[in-house]
């Protein structure tokens, strides 16, 4: 399953790590949520960097407390229909100010992408090949977007607004 | 009218782009048909049992002319020759081959019409009273918070894959058109004590296998928090809607298994931690979107032309005056339904020559202006009193001049077994045959209004429990059969009906509801009390005792 991240296909320095496995002493490293939650101290404390996979029916709230300690957050779309993730990303992205890596995992297909952007992911385990390697001309698919999300982009509304404005402005 | 502007033109040409990119995958086989169905879904494709069909939005129900003309186009052009409006203000093309769908839609985005989110588990086509802007009374426009509305939840980066579908509704009358309570959220645009205009907000309100009516979540919303609010709500269900049964993943059942109190607050939570957010809307925001709705320029006319006076002698344009035309908010002029259920014909259809000759009608008498109803009817609304005579000439050469609005064969009805993959019986041939058994004007004059909603299944999309008398297919033993409620209302009192009894056979439907107008006829208290409110006063038994007697 190829990782786009920073907009094109790249290797994963994050291990994903059963909940019966050993952990390793150091190097990045991806867990369930219920194997952090048990010990996110001794996680956290580790060398490495630490990543967490959060479920989509948790409340994000429990993870707020290291939000500033984690690397990843990566939320899971069980299907591509199920879009619980998406009001997960925009919380942790605009409520709490999570600034790490999240990361969009499960049923991620191309349909997808603009609104992960928008919602505030910058990582996607991406299912197809295909689109993976698509991803850049997606990404693109729109210019005009209605609605103001934590990605900055400027809304139709203020957009009027401006180009109201530069017209008033003018000569 | 809302005027697109260049901004509009480029998403929705964006969105025509994505969706030929869709398609061109699936017919490739890059796109499994399961991941194909949500993508098409979103822009309104469904597989029925003969073809796909195609619905297009009409948002709050207002079209130009010149839109109308392009809905012609598609019907000629990609379909059969018809198409079918529908209870949400949509039309449906019911012929559509999947590899002409995406230069369907990018001819109708050259007149800023779209499919996008006419289908699918997000928010629907916005509907609103099909009268705005025009019916005496009404606090203001309620359009140009459905216009911010219609932007707000298009392409919504988080609410795209709900639970289940989302429907809104918005009225700013007193009188509910646009069938409030029976949306998934219901915006009632009114005063508060202090003068300020805002929102009462219903929630949960929805029709389907479970029926409920919506309930009041905060009686007052200012206007510049209306997105904020919204958002709250589709964020606490879009996390807590459930997803294991489709059947209870409406918001409906969400509000039902909280309570409104806990879903209350829940809402009031999120909304107080969000509300002062890039969503909040300043008095600019709100203006600009007014500023791109145009009115007509009204004249100064007469209550009581010439023209008026002289076409009086006239029954059968006193007739189609007195059943289909209705007060506008500027004296001499008038709102105008045109029925779409001609006596025989499936209800809410329009033939290509029809919406053509329509949209004509409409340039000459109606500032090129037109408007779809939840009752499957179309209105002008805009048209000067001294027209009428002549609007209803044309009207009825074109076989559009029924005058049976509101009556009992004014039918709701949905497509039902004739096309639906999801019906149990048919809804069409039921209503056609109503349409004959009270075809005689003065006989449906006399019963009054009365709504008969039809249908072909448990999902509802024919209204069946709102409707003064409801009629649902089911199938039993592999044969159709029809269960009646009565008592049923979509308005400001609304209710859901009660079920008569055991259902019928198909052959039986109409002899019932002949049975029930008849029993009524016998039973009113006087000339003027509607059908639904002799069921009111005196409760269903006297009714079920009258069609089950010999039955």
């Amino acid at each position: 399953m190829p990782l786009v991240k920073g907009g094109k296909i790249a290797a994963d320095a994050f291990v994903h790590v059963a909940d019966d496995a050993d952990l390793p002493g150091d190097g990045a490293l991806l867990v369930s949520a219920a194997r952090f939650l048990e010990d996110p101290e001794a996680l956290l404390g580790r060398a490495g960097k630490t990543g967490v996979i959060w479920p989509n029916n948790r409340d994000v709230d429990d993870l707020v407390p290291y939000l500033d300690r984690l690397a990843v957050v990566a939320l899971v779309f069980p299907t591509f229909r199920d879009g619980r993730a998406y009001s997960q990303a925009r919380l942790l992205r605009e409520r709490h100010g999570f600034k790490g890596e999240l990361r969009a995992t499960g049923q991620v297909l191309r349909d997808q992408f603009v609104f992960m952007l928008r919602a505030g992911f910058d990582s996607f385990e991406v299912k197809k090949e295909s689109d993976a390697e698509a991803f850049a001309a997606t990404a693109k698919r729109y210019s005009v977007f209605y609605q103001p999300t934590g990605d900055g982009r400027i809304t139709a509304l203020h957009r009027r607004m401006q180009l109201r404005h530069s017209e008033s402005a003018g000569p | 009218m809302y005027a697109y502007d260049e901004i509009d033109r480029t998403l929705i040409n964006e969105r025509v782009s994505e969706f030929r990119d869709q398609v061109k995958r699936r017919l490739s086989g890059e796109l499994t048909e399961d991941e194909f169905k949500s993508l098409r879904l979103m822009n309104g494709v469904y597989l029925q049992l003969h073809a796909y069909m195609f619905r297009v939005a009409i948002p709050y129900g207002t079209l130009s002319s010149e839109q109308m003309r392009r809905f012609a186009h598609v019907a000629r052009r990609y379909d059969r020759g018809y198409g079918h409006f529908t209870t949400r203000q949509n039309i449906q093309f019911n012929w559509i081959k999947l590899a002409e769908l995406p230069d369907a839609l990018a001819d109708l985005a050259e007149v800023g019409i779209h499919a996008m989110q006419t289908s699918g588990n997000c928010t629907r086509n916005i509907t609103a009273d099909q009268w705005a802007g025009v019916a005496p009374g009404e606090i203001e426009d309620p359009r140009i918070w459905a216009e911010l509305l219609r932007q707000y939840s298009t392409l919504h980066p988080e609410f795209s894959f709900l639970p289940r579908k989302f429907k809104f509704a918005i009225t700013a009358s007193e009188h509910d058109r646009a069938a409030i309570k029976v949306h998934d959220i219901g915006l009632r645009l009114h005063r508060n004590a202090a003068g300020e205009t805002g929102f009462e907000v219903l929630v949960g309100g929805g029709l389907g296998r479970t029926p409920f009516i919506g309930k009041t979540i905060k009686s007052f919303v200012p206007g510049r928090d209306l997105l904020s609010y919204v958002e709250a709500i589709l964020r606490v269900y879009n996390q807590y809607g459930r997803r294991d049964n489709i059947y209870k993943a409406r918001i409906k059942i969400l509000v039902h298994e909280l309570g409104i109190e806990k879903f209350a607050k829940e809402v009031e939570d999120e909304w107080l931690a969000m509300r002062d957010s890039a969503l909040t809307l300043d008095d600019s925001d709100v203006e600009d979107i007014r500023s791109r709705f145009t009115y007509p320029a009204y004249e100064k006319l007469p209550h009581m032309p010439e023209e008026l006076k002289k076409a009086a002698h006239d029954p059968h344009f006193e007739a189609w005056r007195k059943n289909s035309t209705f007060a506008h908010k500027v004296p001499g002029y008038a709102i105008v339904t045109v029925s779409l259920k001609p006596i025989g014909g499936p209800p809410g259809d329009a033939t290509a020559e029809q919406m053509d000759a329509i949209a004509d009608l409409a340039d000459k008498y109606s500032f090129g202006e037109l408007r779809v109803g939840h009752e499957q009817n179309l209105a002008l609304p805009h048209v000067a009193r001294r027209d009428l005579p002549a609007l209803w000439r044309a009207l009825d050469k074109i076989g559009l001049a029924t005058p049976n609005v509101n009556l009992v064969t004014d039918i709701i009805a949905c497509p039902g077994l004739d096309y639906c993959a999801l019906a149990n019986a048919r809804s069409i041939p039921i209503a056609q045959e109503l349409t004959r058994r009270f075809a005689n004007h003065d006989t449906a004059n006399l019963i009054g209004r009365l709504h008969v909603n039809i249908s072909g299944c448990i999902n509802a999309c024919g209204h069946h429990h709102v409707g003064h008398i409801g009629i649902l297919g089911v199938e039993k033993n592999g044969e159709e059969f029809y269960q009646i409620t009565i008592g049923g209302r979509a308005d400001e009192h609304a209710v859901v009906g009660t079920l008569i009894g055991p259902a019928v056979p198909y052959g039986d439907v109409a002899d019932v509801v002949e049975d029930l107008v008849e029993a009524y006829l016998a039973l009113r208290a006087r000339p003027d009390e509607l059908f639904i409110d002799t069921v009111k006063r005196l409760g269903v038994e006297p009714f079920r005792e009258r069609v089950y007697a010999t039955r």
